[in-house]
């Protein structure tokens, strides 16, 4: 063996090939299955997709990095289902490119925190976390309830987002601005075309307490509201085709 | 250093830079009405500014034809102070954001100042800023050793460094700017990555290069680390960036995976990142310095082959032991900790090659601050190693993950290893490649070794206190049979730690500026006719002689 390893020490090219060829060994044999394996992610018949404010506000979540210290994944384990709800399935992160599942939590899992409190409670915690959690650590997001959102291309984020497989409808795409408009203007006309779109089930509200515009609170409020609500699979008895183990 | 250049590399840098102008020209110019027109200004401004420093030199006359007698430094020259900038700049960083945590108001109502913006400026200022600016460096200088040639052309390894500069820089402005992709250590965006993507095939093209000239038949073992470094490292971070852009004028992309397989190939790539960046490369850097500035050959060469493919086979596929007891299907969990259990043998196996080395050298370790250095990094390395292999079975990471003993376990690597084998190569290097006897000051090396040994061990275990109560206090039950804590209960339980970590990095911080200081005032003394640093003998033994 040591013969002909010095043999290939002799060749660059070689080397560098045989480097290739070991260290793809281990991604392939763990990800390309991911892709073909049905089992992977259930089947759920009643999967929402994110309004277009939701997922302005989702992208509001990632440009603020807040997935360095929340996470959003419950694992199968007693004392997180007691804490934060059902453990997480795979298909209620199907839609989100890229996911956020996190790594660390500095603060809470945020998977399900969607409901668990009021739309006001959320802007009094983003303004200033410490007015209702007075050991929080967390940052003051008060610029966010001053910054407009930016929202007439949202159609070109879905249409993206459409690409990589989301399946937004071609009215959809079209009506995004005037859908995210609409969402955070309950008495508009826009907000009844959003339900026709998106279901009876969504939320429609004016999310940071101010009608008057349009703002990245309310986005990332009504994002904040919807997680862990995009179906209902995880509180079913049992689990759809789940395959995890539970230990 | 354009005078370095032959005119034909000057024409030719010119017109690289131009073409850089011009790309960011364009995106400022598409991207009129989105943030990544800042990034276009910032482009072109970097891009004149090259076109600027070319211009000054342009017409002055041809390097001598005697340089390729000599092998081409001024790369690696440059490439050591942008690593110690880099540190400075991104250790700064880090424990400003862990002030952060104990001060939570300092955030100045501002956007970039957030804890969720600069914890990525931190983690790609001393990753990708420290750590990639100290690899190029110390690899260009040790592929031409090693090889007993010099670098094929001037030109190139100015534009691997340049180019990979600016993207670090997009990297971290774009952060705070709120550009992120999100994955981490992976947040820069599309037109970045493109651009990164260009900049390490280069490099790798650089390497096979010089090797394709080299006068010794064997590739040394370091060569073996950095060619792997590059390599696995392009196709990760290929991989994992697969993304579409929201059109050519927006910052914005969204990734191509979702859900599970998204995190599947994120950590895949995250663990691989420490893998192939902070592990392989540094070892190339260790394989190199270790035996030179012991004056021993390496222990075995048997072993180094071993713990080489095994390090390189077994990694890739580790990266699911993130994922334990989430929505990945269990049997690439299964797998994931398997792998991780069994890579503690090849990773000690480095480890092990690089104490044992130092047999027959341990008066130097105890006289020898640079050299102490290096034995600390590999202790450090065998112990983090094998703390990663134990953090990887299920059931402990049920406790640990989610919780700062990550966070410990992960600087015990990069401060007690990374960092630590990388001041060793730089208090090495330095005074070869700046002609001088020796360092500035070998007291002021002696105070950053226990400035930044004091401060690994004020942060790591700060860590392990914390992770281990807050995991403890997660999964507390009371005689009810009901949680025994709220989340918000195990966040108070930190503040000493946090505070404590604070000021483990502060220690850690202060050695760097004394490393730089140091380094300024060597390059400033005069220069030493004596000292002869070109082709110094290679006591590192070729293969054939080391059996």
């Amino acid at each position: 063996m040591l013969e002909h390893h010095r043999k290939l020490e002799r060749t660059a090219i070689g080397f560098v090939l045989a480097i290739m060829l070991v260290a793809s060994i281990g991604g392939f044999i763990e990800i390309a299955p991911l892709f073909t394996i049905d089992e992977t992610v259930e089947d759920v018949p009643d999967m929402r997709l994110y309004t277009p404010l939701e997922q302005a506000g989702r992208n509001i979540y990632t440009r603020e990095g807040c997935y360095a210290c929340h996470s959003q994944m419950i694992r199968t384990l007693q004392d997180e289902v007691e804490r934060y709800g059902p453990y997480s399935l795979a298909v209620e992160s199907k839609y989100d490119h890229p996911m956020l599942w996190g790594s660390k939590r500095t603060g809470p899992d945020l998977a399900r925190v969607g409901d668990k409190y009021s739309d006001a409670w959320h802007v009094k915690h983003l303004m200033d976390p410490r007015s209702v959690m007075p050991t929080s650590v967390m940052p003051a997001y008060k610029w966010l309830a001053r910054t407009p959102l930016d929202y007439e291309d949202l159609g070109l984020h879905l249409k993206t987002l459409r690409k990589v497989g989301v399946p937004y409808t071609d009215a959809m795409i079209e009506h995004a601005a005037a859908d995210a408009f609409g969402q955070a203007n309950p008495n508009s006309d826009e907000a009844y075309d959003l339900e026709e779109r998106y279901g009876e089930d969504s939320n429609i509200r004016v999310f940071d307490g101010d009608s008057a515009r349009l703002t990245e609170m309310d986005a990332l409020v009504a994002y904040l509201q919807i997680l862990g609500q995009l179906t209902d699979a995880s509180y079913q008895e049992t689990p759809l085709q789940s395959n995890k183990g539970t230990e | 250093m354009i005078s370095q250049l032959t005119p034909g590399e000057r024409q030719l840098a010119l017109v690289l830079s131009i073409c850089l102008a011009a790309v960011g020209g364009f995106l400022a110019i598409v991207g009129k009405d989105d943030i990544i027109a800042v990034h276009g200004l910032m482009v072109s401004a970097v891009a004149y500014l090259l076109v600027f420093i070319i211009g000054i030199e342009f017409f002055k006359p041809s390097p001598s034809p005697r340089r390729i007698e000599k092998y081409y430094d001024d790369p690696t020259k440059a490439g050591i102070v942008l690593a110690l900038v880099w540190g400075i700049v991104g250790m700064g960083v880090g424990d400003w954001v862990a002030w952060l945590l104990v001060f939570p108001e300092a955030t100045f109502d501002a956007g970039w100042a957030s804890f969720g913006r600069l914890r990525p400026v931190h983690t790609t200022g001393v990753i990708f800023g420290f750590g990639g600016n100290a690899l190029i460096a110390t690899s260009l200088h040790v592929m031409q050793r090693t090889c007993r040639t010099r670098l094929p052309d001037q030109l190139s390894p100015w534009v691997v460094l340049v180019g990979y500069n600016v993207f670090c820089l997009l990297a971290v402005t774009g952060y705070m700017l709120g550009i992120t992709a999100s994955k981490e250590y992976a947040e820069p965006e599309w037109y970045a990555d493109l651009f990164l993507t260009v900049i390490w095939v280069s490099y790798l093209i650089l390497y096979l290069r010089t090797l394709r000239r080299r006068e010794e038949p064997h590739i040394y073992v370091a060569n073996w680390y950095f060619l792997s470094f590059i390599v696995v490292v392009a196709i990760l971070h290929v991989i994992n960036n697969l993304a579409i852009p929201v059109s050519l004028g927006h910052a914005k992309s969204y990734s191509l995976f979702s859900g599970v397989q998204d995190a599947m190939t994120q950590w895949w790539y995250g663990h691989n990142a420490v893998a192939f960046f902070l592990t392989t490369g540094f070892l190339g850097m260790l394989y190199y310095f270790l035996p030179v500035r012991a004056g021993r050959p390496i222990f075995s060469y048997r072993l180094s082959i071993i713990s080489f493919w095994g390090i390189t086979f077994l990694y890739m596929w580790v990266g699911s032991h993130h994922l334990h007891y989430t929505a990945l299907p269990n049997w690439v969990q299964t797998l994931g900790m398997t792998f991780s259990i069994i890579l503690v043998v090849p990773s000690w196996a480095s480890a092990g090659n690089a104490l044992l080395t130092l047999n027959g050298a341990w008066h130097k370790v105890r006289d020898d601050a640079t050299l102490r250095f290096m034995m600390v990094a590999a202790v450090f390395y065998g112990l983090s190693t094998f703390e990663g292999s134990f953090m990887a079975i299920r059931p402990v990471n049920s406790l640990s993950h989610y919780t700062d003993w990550t966070v410990g376990h992960v600087h015990s690597g990069v401060l007690g290893w990374v960092a630590m084998i990388t001041f060793g190569s730089i208090y090495t290097l330095v005074p070869w490649l700046w002609k001088k006897k020796a360092m500035y000051s070998n007291a002021l090396v002696e105070l950053h070794f226990w400035l930044a040994l004091i401060g690994t061990l004020i942060y790591v275990f700060a860590m392990w206190n914390s992770g281990v109560i807050q995991g403890l206090m997660w999964r507390a039950y009371n005689e009810n049979g009901a949680l025994a804590y709220s989340f918000i209960e195990s966040v108070e339980a930190m503040k000493p730690y946090y505070a404590a970590r604070a000021v483990g990095g502060l220690f850690f911080l202060t050695g760097v500026m004394v490393c730089f200081y140091n380094v300024l005032k060597t390059i400033r003394m005069q220069d030493d006719a004596t000292v002869v640093p070109e082709r110094p003998p290679l006591l590192v033994a070729a293969p054939a002689s080391a059996e």
